[in-house]
């Protein structure tokens, strides 16, 4: 589905991503995952188009989307939920979501659909419809940027550390919903540095450090592996 | 009474002019956080466009449209040569483009047409007073009036209810997400370059109405009225260009109507003292934008 080949992204002479390799299947969850400054965002960043790459291909099934701009990679069925939690803060909820379809803005009858199932998966959204997006709470507006990721009707969903810093009893509720995306056959690429809660939900996952990957299997795998912590405390 | 609504109507036709000079503005400063300093010239182009069909005796309504039409052409040229291929440059190199590419069609005003005001035609509606509640005021600034209203109003509408105008509004606030969403920059800042456009032909049929007639630095004044108006009501508003304009007329007016005649001349030093002052109260201008933003 999503494939990741020698992937580089540089700022300047900083490396911040040296040629990392992965695979997410279809209606797979493959977790990355990493402490802070591992480059896991700059990967999300590069897949999104949002920056550039310095080497290394990404194809979205079997369509090569390395140097896609943005938009390329949306229309290319690839969904982007960046860590930034960026809703539109002066459009209201509603708006926000319409431009979440916004590559689909003439099939009106998808769109109301698709809505309707995603304000069944988030009533609180349907409740705010009207209400602007900056004025929701912080776990209002990350399950925002979800829905509104979902209006594109996205074959793989990229989620950037979605529980940065919203409250324990919100973290579950985020990650509830992603396993119920993930039950609905959804491709899902999560990047976490909240390693529990990331490896209940994924199939597989990959440790990055120091913007190489250090280690990769399933859940199982990576939980059982003696040093995972030691990635993380930089050991 | 007379007075009152004479009063009532200079502002709110000079104000409704400086709000439209505003909006064309700021439209182009909210997406791309750059004023375009080439702005006063697309009033410019509408003038020499109503100058140059003057004798091709077209009805005025066609030359107008035709003006209005040129200046969204250009508009969307300023785009293409000043903006685009220096866009993910540097605001420095953009701000000079935008420069000179003001310069460049002012000189081309100035060496292909002529350095001396030349006639605008104007319906004479534009030159008829009427008398309103015993005050007599020009047709033209009811027209201006009139005018703002129906602009400003589909402004509003455009912003508010169609997807192109929700997409500006949310690429003025953070132009990556929107272009992470599939809304396309380019289709996105050429709109902007278009719509602005379209507010200076139509301001430059307003403006050039009052004065009859065009010289190649007709948009010199539009631009910074535009400028201290946006400053005033929150650069990165668009309500806010609206009441900025408003306030700079009402300022202006109330100054006119005031000041003895010696003192008349020092008006925009007046002017400019009390935007100091607004400035000095609220930096940011009256109506703050929205939070966040970031260029291309």
């Amino acid at each position: 589905m999503l494939d990741v080949r020698e992937l580089s992204v540089s700022y300047g002479t900083i490396r911040a991503v040296r040629g990392i390799s992965f695979t997410v299947g279809k209606g797979e969850l493959v977790s990355l995952l990493g402490a802070n400054g591992a480059g896991k965002s700059s990967t999300i960043k590069a897949i999104a188009g949002a920056l550039k790459t310095s080497g290394g291909a990404v194809t979205l099934e079997g369509k090569d989307i390395t140097s896609a701009n943005p938009e390329q990679v949306i229309r290319a069925g690839l969904a982007t939920v960046p860590e930034t939690r960026d809703v539109f803060p002066d459009l209201t909820v509603a708006e926000n979501l319409m431009l979440g379809a916004y590559i689909h803005r003439r099939d009106h009858a998808g769109n109301r659909q698709n809505l309707d199932r995603l304000h069944t998966l988030f009533p609180r959204l349907s409740e705010r419809a009207s209400q602007a997006a900056g004025t929701l709470s912080g776990g209002e507006q990350q399950m925002l940027v979800i829905a509104r990721a979902l209006m594109a009707r996205p074959s793989v969903l990229l989620l950037d550390e979605p529980s940065l810093g919203l409250a324990p009893a919100i973290v579950e509720r985020i990650f509830e919903m992603i396993e119920t995306l993930k039950k609905s056959g959804l491709t899902i690429l999560l990047v976490e540095q909240n390693v529990n809660q990331a490896l209940a939900v994924a199939d597989r996952a990959y440790v990055m450090r120091l913007g190489a990957i250090v280690a990769s299997g399933t859940a199982d795998e990576i939980r059982s592996t003696s040093d995972l912590s030691a990635h993380y405390l930089g050991g | 009474m007379a007075f009152a609504i004479q009063f009532l109507i200079d502002v709110l036709s000079l104000g409704g002019a400086y709000a439209l000079m505003a909006l064309g503005l700021v439209i182009i400063y909210g997406i791309l956080r750059l004023v375009n300093f080439a702005y006063g010239e697309l009033i410019m182009v509408a003038g020499y466009t109503m100058f140059l069909t003057s004798g091709s005796g077209l009805p005025w309504l066609l030359m107008a449209v035709l003006a209005v039409a040129m200046a969204v052409v250009f508009g969307i040229l300023t785009d293409y040569v000043a903006f685009r291929p220096v866009r993910a440059k540097s605001v420095t190199a953009v701000l000079i483009t935008s420069f000179a590419f003001s310069n460049l069609l002012q000189n081309a005003a100035l060496l292909f047409i002529s350095p001396r005001p030349r006639n605008v035609p104007l319906p004479d509606i534009f030159s008829q007073t009427v008398s309103i509640g015993g005050a007599i005021t020009p047709v033209r600034n009811l027209i201006t009036i009139a005018a703002s209203i129906v602009l400003l109003a589909a402004v509003a509408f455009l912003m508010r209810k169609t997807t192109l105008g929700i997409a500006m509004r949310a690429a003025a606030t953070n132009f990556t997400m929107a272009r992470m969403l599939g809304v396309p920059a380019n289709l996105i800042i050429s709109s902007a370059f278009a719509l602005s456009g379209f507010l200076a032909g139509v301001v430059g049929l307003l403006w050039i109405g009052r004065i009859g007639t065009v010289v190649p630095g007709v948009g010199l004044e539009p631009l910074l009225v535009a400028f201290i108006a946006t400053v005033i009501g929150g650069m990165r508003s668009l309500p806010g260009a609206v009441v900025g304009g408003f306030l700079l007329a009402l300022i202006d007016t109330t100054l006119n109507y005031t000041l003895s005649q010696d003192l008349l001349k020092f008006r925009d030093a007046f002017t400019f003292s009390l935007v100091i002052l607004i400035l000095l109260w609220r930096p940011e201008g009256l109506i703050k934008g929205p939070a966040s933003g970031q260029r291309t």
